[in-house]
């Protein structure tokens, strides 16, 4: 497929089980390129929200609202317009601890970028960090010079700006 | 409320959706149902000799009467085998409801439990997902009436389906009291709106003002029951009309503006004029790759209007310039009232000339020895001897294209195949399935050796369940459509194609106790068919052919619609 721009869609699901699996489903039958799906409650105890990135063209784009759409269980889909929405992504970063220098520059590092230490140990560093994924991305570099023993990212979860929300109608 | 198990839950919500007949194969799982069924008065079981024919003549049973076939199944490995006839039905919109039996949620002993791979469990909704419309799995004997209600809803609205019903076993026995409904309750599922006026007018004024109008029927004109109003519109802007593979049988073949299918195999009049058109009328097709062969090239010169119920279906293959969200027919109703408004008479001589022209030039029929035993003769006899309203099926294949070039189809719902997922052996049981919706209209597969016997074990079927269908084997003891493809794209390096001069078909028909008849020539060929048609009983004929016989002509893989090859 030819590489496009990432590109947010937030989508209102049913929350029962398969639905998932059913959309997850999609993306591999009609080939379309996910970068991360989250999928979590809403204000609606029976309506779950996922939010899903996408590398695609324009008419891929289309063709993934569109299909996506169809889906029964889904309620509604909308595409976050860019930049007027706002989204973050959470990332669990271990790094790797040689020696006090490597640490203090750990702990540096870590309150530039408002992360917090969530663990600690006499060779390692737990960091959690919150942002855009372009702010993970810088400090993920930076870690990496450390060294990182292991890595879990969550994937963005994302919001329109202002008063505006994805209306169900009942 | 009354009380019931769920077994007698689902086969009342079955009669409420007016169910007459189930096809199907029983198994260990099921069984609840089939004790339910077993003093029921209203739903008659047909017993399929494999479940992929279940499917199958589910699905023929739907084409040929616009109502749902219902079929079912045991769980595991009559589940799995339902899939193909599934795919099948979802790739040509076809509303089907399938019914499985599923392994108990719990019970007495827990190693027979969903999740603990049991005897025959198989997760058939995992399967299924990515080729069904929808599917359940009721975990109460309450639920199980709103799901008929709403997977029968599902299954014939906006763009028709397939739906799966998977059936644990517990809720089969289970008793509960029981709430019917016949209202259907998603939320979620929203069927598109009445078609945007703006956009009614822009598409009558492009189809005023074309000088070269054509319309490209669909499978889609056939599921809304718009045929009339093609025609209507068709003559009102003296537009031919040119169905898909799937639209065939949309509009009457016979009718002078009648230019068959387009396509890959398609009619040279229908390949060489949609490229000549200037405005594109397309109505309920999915512009799939046999009907357009390059995106690039197709209808380029004409400005495209689509209709279609599915959202989806707008700039997923073709980029259009006016598009119409609706019910096809709904919609081509406005149009005609809001073209006819704008048109003046007497406009479009030399277009409606070029037509007739083109017709005279190109027709397939033109070159017909009627004496040879070709293809081309054979269902120019056949298109004589069968009634308007007779039903053809075909198998997948040269026998396929042979019969979407050679026999005219002149109504909706008269010719059922194969079209999306192209499966060999959909023919026989689709023609069973046919026959039990239309019982007193002649039912034909159009078969070739290699396809029929991927299915021939129906014959059983056919003949214990008193389901008279005619078969014609076009016999020309190779996998003709590849051997095809390995004779002009592989330069003659054939592979894998002989199937030998077995079975023979006279005895393999005979066997089953249906009738066998061999025809060596055209007039015993015309014989057998009367006979046939007059017959109490499944009738094979077995007709020989030349297995170097192609379909011509043929657009080989990569090229436009007018760059046909191959004399024909």
């Amino acid at each position: 497929m030819e590489a496009g721009k990432t590109n947010v869609i937030s989508v209102l699901v049913e929350n029962k089980p398969g639905v998932l699996h059913s959309i997850a489903n999609l993306f591999r039958r009609r080939n379309f390129n996910i970068e991360s799906i989250t999928v979590g409650a809403t204000q609606h105890k029976d309506i779950a929200r996922m939010t899903i990135t996408v590398n695609a063209d324009e008419k891929t784009l289309d063709q993934v609202v569109k299909q996506v759409e169809k889906q029964i269980d889904v309620l509604k889909v909308e595409e976050l317009e860019q930049g007027n929405f706002v989204m973050r992504e959470l990332a669990l970063i271990k790094v790797e601890i040689v020696d006090s220098k490597k640490r203090s520059d750990v702990i540096n590092f870590v309150n530039v970028f408002r992360g917090r230490i969530i663990d600690i140990s006499t060779d390692s560093i737990t960091v959690e960090i919150t942002g855009g994924p372009d702010k993970i991305d810088a400090f993920l570099n930076l870690m990496k010079t450390f060294g990182v023993i292991e890595l879990a990212r969550t994937g963005i979860t994302a919001l329109s700006r202002g008063i505006k929300s994805i209306k169900i109608d009942e | 409320m009354p009380k019931m198990s769920g077994a007698q839950a689902l086969l009342e919500s079955l009669e409420q959706q007016k169910v007459d007949t189930i096809f199907g194969i029983l198994g260990g799982a099921i069984l609840p149902v089939y004790d339910a069924l077993s003093n029921n008065k209203k739903i008659r079981h047909i017993l399929a000799r494999h479940e992929q024919c279940a499917a199958h003549e589910a699905e023929g049973y739907a084409r040929a009467s616009g109502r749902v076939g219902v079929c079912m199944a045991t769980s595991g490995p009559g589940a799995t085998n339902l899939v193909t006839g599934i795919a099948n039905a979802y790739m040509d919109s076809s509303p089907i409801i399938a019914l499985t039996g599923q392994i108990p949620t719990c019970g007495v002993n827990s190693s027979y439990m969903i999740g603990r791979d049991a005897f025959q469990e198989a997760d058939i909704l995992g399967i299924t997902t990515a080729i069904t419309k929808y599917n359940y799995q009721p975990q109460t004997v309450m639920e199980i009436p709103q799901m008929v209600t709403n997977a029968f809803y599902i299954a014939t609205t906006g763009r028709p389906g397939p739906v799966l019903i998977d059936l644990p076993k517990n809720v089969q026995l289970n008793i509960a009291e029981i709430k019917f409904t016949n209202k259907p309750n998603i939320r979620s599922y929203k069927l598109p709106q009445s078609p945007n006026p703006i956009k009614i007018n822009q598409a009558a004024e492009l189809l005023t003002k074309s000088q070269r109008p054509i319309i490209l029927a669909g499978g889609g004109v056939i599921t809304a029951g718009a045929s009339d109003e093609i025609v209507q519109m068709s003559d009102l802007l003296m537009a031919p009309v040119t169905t898909t593979f799937m639209g065939k049988g949309a509009f009457p073949e016979n009718h002078p503006l009648s230019l068959g299918s387009i396509g890959m195999h398609g009619n040279p009049t229908a390949n060489r004029l949609i490229s000549e058109a200037d405005v594109l009328l397309a109505v309920g097709t999915r512009f799939s790759d046999r009907a357009t062969t390059n995106l690039d090239t197709f209808a380029q010169d004409a400005k495209k209007i689509q209709i279609d119920i599915d959202a989806a279906e707008i700039n997923k293959n073709i980029e259009v310039d006016i598009s119409l969200i609706a019910d096809a027919k709904e919609t081509l109703k406005m149009l005609l009232a809001a073209t006819s408004k704008k048109l003046q008479k007497g406009e479009g001589k030399t277009w409606t000339k070029r037509v007739k022209e083109a017709k005279e030039q190109l027709s397939p029929m033109l070159k017909d020895n009627p004496r040879d035993m070709t293809p081309k003769a054979l269902l120019s006899e056949l298109r004589k001897l069968l009634p308007q309203n007779g039903i053809i099926t075909t198998e997948v294949g040269q026998n396929q294209m042979w019969s979407a070039l050679y026999l005219q189809a002149l109504q909706p719902r008269t010719f059922i195949s194969s079209g999306g997922l192209g499966t060999m052996g959909f023919g026989f049981p689709a023609a069973i399935g046919a026959k039990v919706a239309c019982p007193n209209r002649p039912v034909v597969d159009i078969a070739g050796d290699g396809s029929f016997i991927m299915s021939e074990q129906e014959l059983a079927c056919s003949i214990t369940e008193d389901i008279p269908v005619i078969v014609i084997v076009l016999n020309n003891s190779v996998l003709g459509m590849v051997a095809q493809w390995q004779r002009t794209l592989y330069d003659r390096r054939y592979s894998a194609i002989n199937l030998g001069k077995t079975p023979d078909f006279v005895k393999l028909a005979e066997a089953y106790g249906a009738q066998g008849i061999r025809t060596e020539s055209i007039d015993k060929f015309k014989k057998a068919i009367k006979t046939a048609i007059n017959s109490k009983i499944t009738t094979v004929i077995d007709v020989p052919i030349n297995p170097e016989i192609d379909v011509v002509p043929f657009v080989p893989p990569g090229y436009g619609l007018p760059q046909q090859r191959g004399d024909y």
